[in-house]
């Protein structure tokens, strides 16, 4: 990016103010998200710098909202010691929250990993007929409404059985609305996308005659598969369940149109708390959430690397 | 894969024994090298499709069948029809607009006690409320009065029961909703309705909302696209020509946002752009505004705008960073040593070869901004809100299911437009995340 000796003045000030303006866009990217921490520790119910923070008076600042996080819904806030994270454990509904977005998440992610795997492997062989539309019918929930889906699976799962009356079926067998597995397939099917997408991104740069020099040498495909294809997939399948998983982690629209009242999520309290009485407390989950990404982040540029790295993609 | 080497093996051995046999190429097992080919391709590509067949039934029957479904009740809905056979049938038999004769009355009336008995009145209501406004409760009412019988003549005994069963336009809508299949839905998704005689007309200019909404969100959305473009543009250029390691750095900067959750970052617009918020602080201490002139920059469309914004830039931004990597940056030294000014450069020069991913990020941020819904139900206040919203609406609050699954049918047909441009111009293959 540096400035070629011959640039004219105007052009050097061009540069400066081009990387001014780069800063600010940055600035833009960032700071909404960063701005939430400090915000979170606030001693004040206000979602702003108080005169104590701003003067970094220690008194200004407090966990009196994380502390909240705990004993929100809690049947007696005053216990102390087990009895109090027995409680928390049980009652609470921000924690209930995150069991039931740790349950979702982890069951969607496999069942998406899974079979978004599998179907990637398909789709990457030359021979596969009707590539195209496949893949175009597996990335569409990615790329259709969410409220469409929802509204879709909202029908679908009140009474899963109504698309078997065209098979001469009454139509009627429960219901899936309202249960865990309802949700988690909703979720499998929102995250199948990213996993094909990275999945197949990895198998573009696969060698197949690995594979080939595996099975001359005598493996059986089974063997090929585990001990050559996988080690070499690994990081673009886990990358894809992590991107499965932080869809289910965040998805908020298809928890509100079937799941029920035992399938509260993090989204979904948020989503409540947010609309009914925004409360710092929001701040401290969203803090939570933002270090959770970072985590996350870090996680997936590392995989990339080294997937890349296995492939011979960098020459570094 | 061991199966797939088998016709490599084979055109070695019948290589060499071709100089004996005079017929066509075998295999080592006799059978003809063409056919055997052909079989073990077959086979490959049933394995291919075998591997995918579990995702794709899966799809199938979570996502694509149950769309489809909900959709049929755009142009289907059979709450009137089923329930009330008898004056169903007296409709097909009898030409628009007859006057009902006592045959029809009586027809209504035994349907409506049919359907009061069987506790469906209150379906047929809702099904004819939805065009003539308030009639569902003309219903429910007199299925509770006609539950126990009624005696004829039935236009009388119906018409002291309540005077509006004798409205012609009542009558005309029980004769569209006679048959399930209508296209009420979809006139009525563009502002449109049927009038008694079946000529399809404007609505009253006060209930016009739809097409006034389709053309927010699409208005909006191409507001939103162009302005991640200028935003996207100079970052994705940025991070394009450092070096690796400082744009691995700042490029954190860009995937942060786009790994936080939705909800976290519409949060936390919410608390920086409202009136007690820290924008308006920052912008009061300043000096910039009064305390009393604090700015509405959330609850409207304004809000909506840059909460969006913000949370589509990095789908801009990546496509076109992936891109503008690939561009040698000798052509644009080529043009300026050829005299061209650093304007003429990048405008004739550089610029174009980043279409590509300008067309991919617009097409991906356009075709997500018009199906959005949670940011615009947070901080859009009235004036935000988009066709989603109005989807939801009608899904959750007035229950008109007929009509959200009609708006929904018309967002997904332009979405899948879009999606159907993308595909041709970009490549599903082609579509990258981080």
């Amino acid at each position: 990016m540096a400035l070629p000796t011959y640039a004219s003045p105007l052009e050097r000030i061009w540069h400066w103010a081009y990387l001014v303006i780069c800063g600010l866009i940055f600035f833009f990217l960032i700071a909404p998200i960063v701005v939430i921490i400090p915000l979170s520790f606030n001693a004040e119910p206000y979602f702003t710098f108080t005169e104590k923070m701003r003067s970094f008076d220690p008194e200004g600042y407090s966990l009196r909202w994380y502390r909240s996080l705990l004993t929100f819904g809690m049947q007696n806030p005053d216990a102390t010691g087990t009895a109090f994270w027995a409680d928390t454990w049980a009652n609470a509904k921000w924690v209930n929250a995150a069991k039931n977005s740790i349950i979702i998440g982890f069951f969607s992610t496999i069942l998406a990993t899974f079979l978004g795997t599998l179907a990637a492997l398909g789709l990457s062989r030359p021979e596969m007929p009707f590539r195209r539309p496949i893949m175009a019918i597996m990335i569409s929930p990615m790329i259709v409404p969410l409220i469409i889906t929802a509204t879709g699976m909202f029908f679908f799962y009140s009474n899963p059985c109504s698309m078997l009356t065209v098979f001469g079926h009454s139509g009627q067998c429960g219901r899936l609305a309202g249960t865990y597995l309802g949700v988690i397939l909703a979720h499998a099917t929102l995250g199948i996308p990213f996993v094909i997408i990275t999945v197949t991104a990895t198998l573009v740069g696969f060698d197949q005659s690995l594979n080939r020099a595996s099975a001359s040498l005598g493996a059986s495909p089974r063997r090929t598969f585990f001990k050559i294809t996988m080690p070499l997939i690994l990081p673009g399948v886990i990358s894809g369940a992590l991107f499965a998983f932080v869809t289910s982690f965040d998805e908020v629209v298809a928890v509100l149109f079937i799941a029920g009242p035992d399938q509260q999520t993090i989204p979904r309290q948020m989503w409540n708390g947010i609309r009914e009485q925004i409360s710092p407390a929001i701040l401290a989950v969203a803090t939570i959430l933002v270090l959770f990404s970072i985590a996350l982040l870090t996680t997936v540029e590392m995989l990339r690397r080294r997937s890349e790295r296995l492939r011979g993609l960098t020459p570094q | 894969m061991a199966q797939a080497l088998d016709p490599h093996a084979a055109i070695a051995t019948t290589a060499s024994g071709v100089e004996t046999d005079d017929g066509p190429l075998r295999t080592a097992d006799g059978m003809p090298l063409a056919r055997a080919l052909a079989r073990s391709q077959t086979q490959a590509r049933r394995r291919a499709f075998l591997l995918v067949l579990p995702l794709l039934a899966f799809v199938m029957i979570t996502f694509v069948v149950p769309i489809g479904q909900m959709l049929q009740r755009s142009f289907y809905n059979d709450g009137f029809s089923a329930n009330m056979p008898q004056v169903s049938e007296w409709f097909a038999a009898t030409e628009p607009g007859t006057e009902p004769g006592e045959d029809g009355w009586a027809a209504l009336a035994a349907d409506l006690q049919a359907s009061a008995e069987a506790r469906t009145i209150g379906v047929v209501g809702t099904r004819i409320n939805y065009d003539v406004p308030g009639t569902r409760s003309l219903f429910t009412s007199t299925g509770r009065k006609v539950r126990d019988g009624i005696e004829p003549p039935y236009r009388e005994a119906l018409l002291e029961i309540d005077e509006e069963w004798g409205d012609p336009v009542l009558w005309g809508a029980m004769r569209q909703a006679s048959t399930p299949l209508t296209t009420n839905f979809y006139l009525a998704s563009v502002d449109r309705t049927r009038a008694p005689d079946g000529s399809i007309e404007q609505v009253d200019p006060r209930q016009r909302v739809y097409v006034m909404l389709f053309m927010r969100t699409f208005w909006l959305s191409a507001l939103i696209t162009g302005l991640t473009f200028l935003l996207g543009f100079p970052i994705a250029h940025l991070l394009a020509t450092l070096p690796t390691r400082k744009s691995n750095l700042l490029m954190i900067l860009v995937l942060l946002p786009f790994w936080t959750s939705l909800l976290v970052r519409t949060t936390s617009w919410m608390v920086l752009l409202q009136q007690q918020g820290v924008i308006n602080d920052i912008l009061v201490w300043l000096g910039v505004i009064g305390n009393g002139g604090r700015l509405q920059m959330i609850y409207n469309q304004a809000g909506t705008i840059i909460a969006m914004t913000h949370i589509l830039l990095p789908f801009m931004i990546l496509p076109l960073y992936s891109v503008m990597r690939t561009i040698n940056p000798s052509y644009v030294r080529a043009a300026r040593s050829l005299g061209a000014t650093s304007w003429t450069a990048f405008r004739r020069v550089y610029f174009p070869q980043t279409l590509p991913g300008l067309g991919a990020g617009a097409l991906l941020v356009f075709i997500l901004a018009v199906g959005y819904y949670i940011t615009p139900a947070l901080v859009g206040g009235s004036s935000g809100q988009l066709i989603s919203n109005m989807i939801a609406m009608h899904m959750t609050d007035t229950l008109n299911w007929s009509m959200a699954a009609a708006l929904a049918a018309i967002l997904l047909g332009s979405v899948l437009l879009l999606y159907w441009i993308y595909d041709r111009l970009v490549g599903i293959d082609n579509l990258k995340l981080g």
